[in-house]
């Protein structure tokens, strides 16, 4: 049975999807026809994969029959998915390359807005690592090189400026109030 | 990571509103994509419009066919902008909306080179064709690359226009681009691998030359593997000494799919282990989880066969037992628990208990899996294991009732295990069986509730499973039946149906009937019967309806069991997918000479007829009828410079067979298989006739062609090839039954034509050696895993059971003793006195 799946292909990855820390997809490729082909079921496999795995950043995951390599970046998750018999290590420098590479267009801002702000260069690079499941570059530098994409193209025009300080704001203010909520309760006990 | 992203309420007000793609209609933005037509182009307003739309389509929004074509030929206007994102978006664009619109030309694109092209008609295809021979071996590496992956693509629409690349592939293949070599082998393989010899040329070439992609070298030792698996290649073979060299690589990736090679290789000596076995090991302290979890899976196979190989890491398995990825805790556990002493055992399972319940119900089945391998190593230690797994059952039960449907193929593994145990150790039949009661009486007390939460299917199985309970359990029989009262009321077809048979049968107390509807069920192939009683409804007739016309079901439920890999595919038991079998039966149904030979009874094994590497390869599957046997014959043509036509093989029988019609391949082109068949009536007037010889002989016309254009000449003439001989063997006779209640079936088939005889088996050393060959020369089943000897035993019963052509169940016990060679005394049941004598006259 083991043999008869290690066919030799090129055909390496089964699906790349990132998700939001709700769960939600923002962005995902399936690349095998026969894994599931319908968006209802791509849609549960990514809740259970979430579901599993945000909880403990573990890195690797056995779910569903299929080998899954994920990271996790403030309010993001970054996963892909091969067959049970892949290289391990070959998912990971797939993971690896599109991490460093987003990691580096978002100039090292790898959270959901930031994300969302700049969608258009992240499917590209998305399309120059993966083509169709084969692996077509795993060198961040070089998907750089031909995504040839900055983030700053997109100066930030003023509204947007102030709604980004406000978030940013609400956030800081939302981990101290946690903060505190969490010593309160510490002490309390 | 900071603690607070896994707090999603600290998100939570964010959430929605910062997400510029929220709420986006599709009708708005195919609107705004009006302005794709405007003179001059706005490349930043297009490029946001061109990503709301990719991010729709990949949120599973519906595009209408003309809408998207409608969009496409808008967006065709944007390729003369000149800012390059804008044009790298388009056909990014493009190629995720190609499988809707009409008439789009699948584009694929690599940094400012694109190459737009091939519809699915090849005609379109050959006018790119120069232009794709350019790209394959541009000085651009991208260029190259993308190139090569789209060949690569297209091979599955045009494999013929795309095999007249390979001279280019073969030049792209030594780029200095790591990448570009990578893929150009990817693409040679495909192009060549039903060529085995041109597979052999193309690794010699590559493992000598030396690559510098680690991913190349990857897809090297996996081709290596494989066709030392298909040559039944010695391990002094140089591809055996090219995959172990590779554990010498300086990257871990290559090293690790070189490991992992070794291990998945078949008869693989200890010796040849110890250096994958000591990379794996090093694997084990790595920093990278996936490198860790990656070796512990693999030492987890080994473990499985040779456990004595694993003992040196069992100090770097003992360092993964806590480790904060479960997976890879109990993946080390259970390997510890192959390897180690009997002493350890009690430790390890109380450290997997600990957090036994975190981990996902597929390594819950690899710890029960390797629990049962335990019991059978270690009979003492039964109690502790009995104990861990029924509380692995109770846990789950009293925790949640869902819990129990959910994880219920776990479930059943524990069950299966537990009974296994029984079977093995007479002494624990008793603690067994009391927490097989209690797991029932557990089990039935929410299962009404159950209902509410479960599935349909799952529910169904805990129907079946409940009426198990009750015909083996007399004093939980009441409370079953009450169950199934309630079942019969459900809103489900399939529940009631189940519930009333049920219900039936265990009312009647009988135990010949529990043993054929509830313990033995039905054999037969659901696809098969299911097309059975389509056609009976179709030609009413005035008999009724025939369960022996069925088809068998083909793959017997121990089989899989045993093989399991560690890590069980989950995704298996959903479909419920034609066997084998069914795919013949459907294929012979199209050949009008087989109309009238009833259903298909029994395909073998495919039998090849010509050596490895010559010029035609065949292979024959022998297909048995109630009253005919059909030979299909696999031919491939391995000769590029010939065309074969009327292909058909000639056979000549040894006993009183009749060949009655050849129907031949029409013609058999390089490398493309066909199937010709030939056509036999088996002996009416002597029944017990059931083995042959037919010596086998190829006849055809060839045509020689030119090896490139493949074009064939008009003028040919007559060859023939000789062939191998075939084997007719009583074991093309019957078909595998499992009967997981041996007992009951003997006593349902009855004594009335039993035989009896005695067999001394002077060439046979040992026992297995005797079990092994009475199973594959009568290819019955053997059933309450009587295949497998005890050690140290010098008698042992087999029980084997089948169904003969025609329908008749045949049941075989065979004593076996041990002492100079082996004496054998078979016995046979069947409710036909000839089968009884076919298989003893076969035996003698």
């Amino acid at each position: 049975m083991d043999s008869a799946s290690l066919q030799p292909s090129l055909y390496t990855v089964k699906a790349v999807f990132i998700l939001d820390n709700d769960g939600n997809r923002l962005l995902s490729k399936y690349y095998d026809p026969e894994l599931y082909p319908s968006m209802k079921e791509q849609k549960n496999f990514e809740r259970n994969v979430f579901n599993k795995t945000h909880k403990a950043d573990n890195e690797i995951a056995f779910l569903e029959g299929l080998t899954i390599v994920y990271k996790g970046s403030i309010d993001l998750f970054f996963y892909v998915v091969g067959s049970a018999q892949e290289n391990e290590l070959m998912l990971m420098s797939v993971l690896n390359c599109l991490f460093d590479s987003l990691s580096h267009i978002l100039r090292k801002n790898v959270e959901r807005r930031c994300l969302l702000d700049n969608m258009d260069g992240v499917f590209l690079v998305v399309d120059e690592i993966i083509d169709g499941g084969v692996i077509l570059e795993s060198d961040p530098q070089q998907v750089l090189q031909k995504v040839n994409y900055r983030a700053d193209e997109n100066p930030l025009s003023e509204q947007s400026v102030a709604q980004h300080i406000t978030e940013k704001l609400a956030l800081t203010t939302n981990v101290l109030q946690s903060a505190k909520e969490q010593i309160k309760w510490s002490i309390l006990k | 990571r900071p603690r607070v992203a896994s707090d999603p309420v600290a998100f939570s007000h964010l959430g929605s509103g910062s997400n510029p793609f929220q709420h986006l209609e599709k009708s708005a933005v195919l609107q705004e994509a009006r302005i794709f037509n405007e003179t001059p182009i706005n490349p930043r307003r297009c490029l946001h419009i061109l990503t709301k739309i990719i991010y729709l389509l990949n949120q599973g929004e519906h595009f209408g066919t003309t809408e998207a074509t409608e969009a496409f030929f808008a967006m065709t206007r944007l390729f003369q902008s000149n800012d390059q994102t804008l044009r790298r978006m388009c056909y990014l664009t493009i190629k995720e909306m190609a499988n809707i619109s009409e008439d789009v030309i699948i584009v694929t694109s690599s940094s400012s080179y694109v190459f737009p092209m091939l519809s699915p008609q090849t005609t379109m295809l050959q006018a790119i064709e120069r232009y794709m021979k350019q790209a394959i071996v541009d000085k651009v590496p991208s260029v190259s690359s993308s190139a090569l992956v789209s060949s690569l693509h297209m091979v599955k629409m045009s494999y013929d226009v795309v095999k007249r690349w390979v001279n280019e592939a073969q030049e792209a293949a030594s780029s200095d681009n790591v990448m570009v070599q990578y893929h150009a082998l990817g693409l040679l393989y495909h192009l060549r691998k039903n060529d085995r010899l041109a597979v052999t040329k193309m690794l010699n070439k590559f493992t000598k030359s030396g690559l510098k992609s680690p991913f190349a070298y990857c897809m090297l030792i996996r081709i290596a593997s494989k066709l030392l698996d298909e040559t039944e290649g010695g391990h002094d073979s140089p591809l055996f000494d090219f995959i172990e060299s590779c554990l010498r690589n300086k990257n871990e990736m290559v090293v690790y799919e070189a490991a992992s090679a070794i291990v998945h290789m078949p008869n693989c000596t200890a010796r040849e282990l110890a250096p994958a076995v000591s990379v794996l090991q090093l694997f084990c302290s790595s920093p990278k989880a996936a490198l860790r979890y990656a070796a512990v899976r693999t030492l987890n196979k080994v473990a499985m066969k040779h456990p004595s190989a694993v003992t040196a890491c069992n100090l770097d398995l003992e360092n993964l037992i806590t480790d904060s990825n479960r997976s890879i805790a109990t993946l080390a556990i259970t390997t510890l628990l192959k390897t180690g002493s009997e002493s350890s055992v009690d430790r390890l399972m109380k450290q997997i208990s600990s957090f036994v319940s975190e981990i996902s119900d597929e390594f819950k089945v690899v710890v029960v899996q390797a629990i049962s391998a335990l019991c059978q190593k270690y009979p003492r230690k039964h109690s502790v294991m009995m104990n861990f797994l029924s509380n692995m059952l109770r846990d789950d039960v009293n925790e949640s009732v869902c819990l129990w449907l959910g994880g219920f193929d776990y479930k059943r593994a524990i069950v299966d295990c537990i009974i296994s145990i029984i079977e093995e150790n007479p002494e624990s039949k008793e603690t067994g069986l009391a927490h097989l009661c209690e797991f029932t009486r557990t089990a039935t007390r929410p299962f009404a509730q159950v209902r509410k939460k479960g599935t349909a299917q799952n529910f169904k199985s805990a129907v079946s499973a409940l009426a198990k309970f009750g015909a083996q359990n007399d004093d939980l029989l009441p409370s079953v039946l009450v169950l199934m009262q309630r079942c019969m009321m459900d809103s489900d077809d399939e529940v009631r149906d189940r519930a009333t048979f049920y219900m039936n049968v265990l009312q009647q107390k009988q135990k010949a009937l529990n043993a054929a509807y509830i313990f033995n069920g039905l054999s037969v192939s659901i696809p098969g019967l299911e097309k059975s009683l389509h056609q009976y409804t179709l030609e009413p007739l005035e008999k009724p309806f025939d369960m022996k016309t069925v088809p068998l079901a083909t793959t017997p439920i121990s089989e899989q069991k045993t093989d399991i890999a560690p890590v069980a595919t989950s995704k298996l038991p959903e479909r419920l997918a034609p066997s084998r079998q069914d795919i013949y039966q459907e294929q012979l149904a199209a050949v009008p000479e087989f109309h009238g030979l009833g259903p298909l009874f029994k395909s073998s094994e495919p039998v090849q007829l010509t050596e490895a590497e010559t010029e035609y390869v065949v292979r024959c599957i022998k297909h048995t009828f109630a009253r005919h046997m059909v030979f299909q014959f696999d031919c491939t043509n391995t000769l590029n410079d010939q065309l074969l036509q009327k292909v058909l093989v000639q056979m000549e029988p040894s006993e009183s067979y009749e060949v009655i019609h050849y129907i031949p391949a029409a013609t058999l082109p390089y490398s493309q298989p066909g199937s010709s068949y030939t056509l036999v009536r088996l002996p009416d007037d002597d029944p017990t006739a059931v083995s042959c010889t037919f010596s086998c002989t190829m006849k055809y016309l060839v045509k020689d062609c030119d090896p490139n254009t493949g074009e064939p000449d008009d003028d040919g003439y007559d060859d023939e090839y000789v062939l191998e001989d075939l084997e007719v063997t009583v074991a093309d006779h019957i078909q595998k039954v499992l009967k997981p209640n041996f007992a009951a079936a003997w006593e349902e088939v009855g004594d009335e034509f039993e035989k009896e005889e005695t067999f001394a088996l002077a060439s046979v050393r040992t026992l297995d050696e005797a079990v092994g060959n009475i199973i594959s020369f009568l290819g019955m089943q053997p059933c309450e895993r009587s295949d497998k000897v005890p050690e140290n035993k010098n008698s042992h019963v087999l029980f084997l059971a089948g169904v003969f052509r025609g329908g008749h169940d045949v049941l075989v016990r065979a004593r076996l003793a041990l002492a100079d060679g082996v004496t054998m005394q078979v016995t046979v049941r069947s409710g036909e006195e000839t089968v009884v004598d076919v298989i003893l006259a076969s035996v003698g």
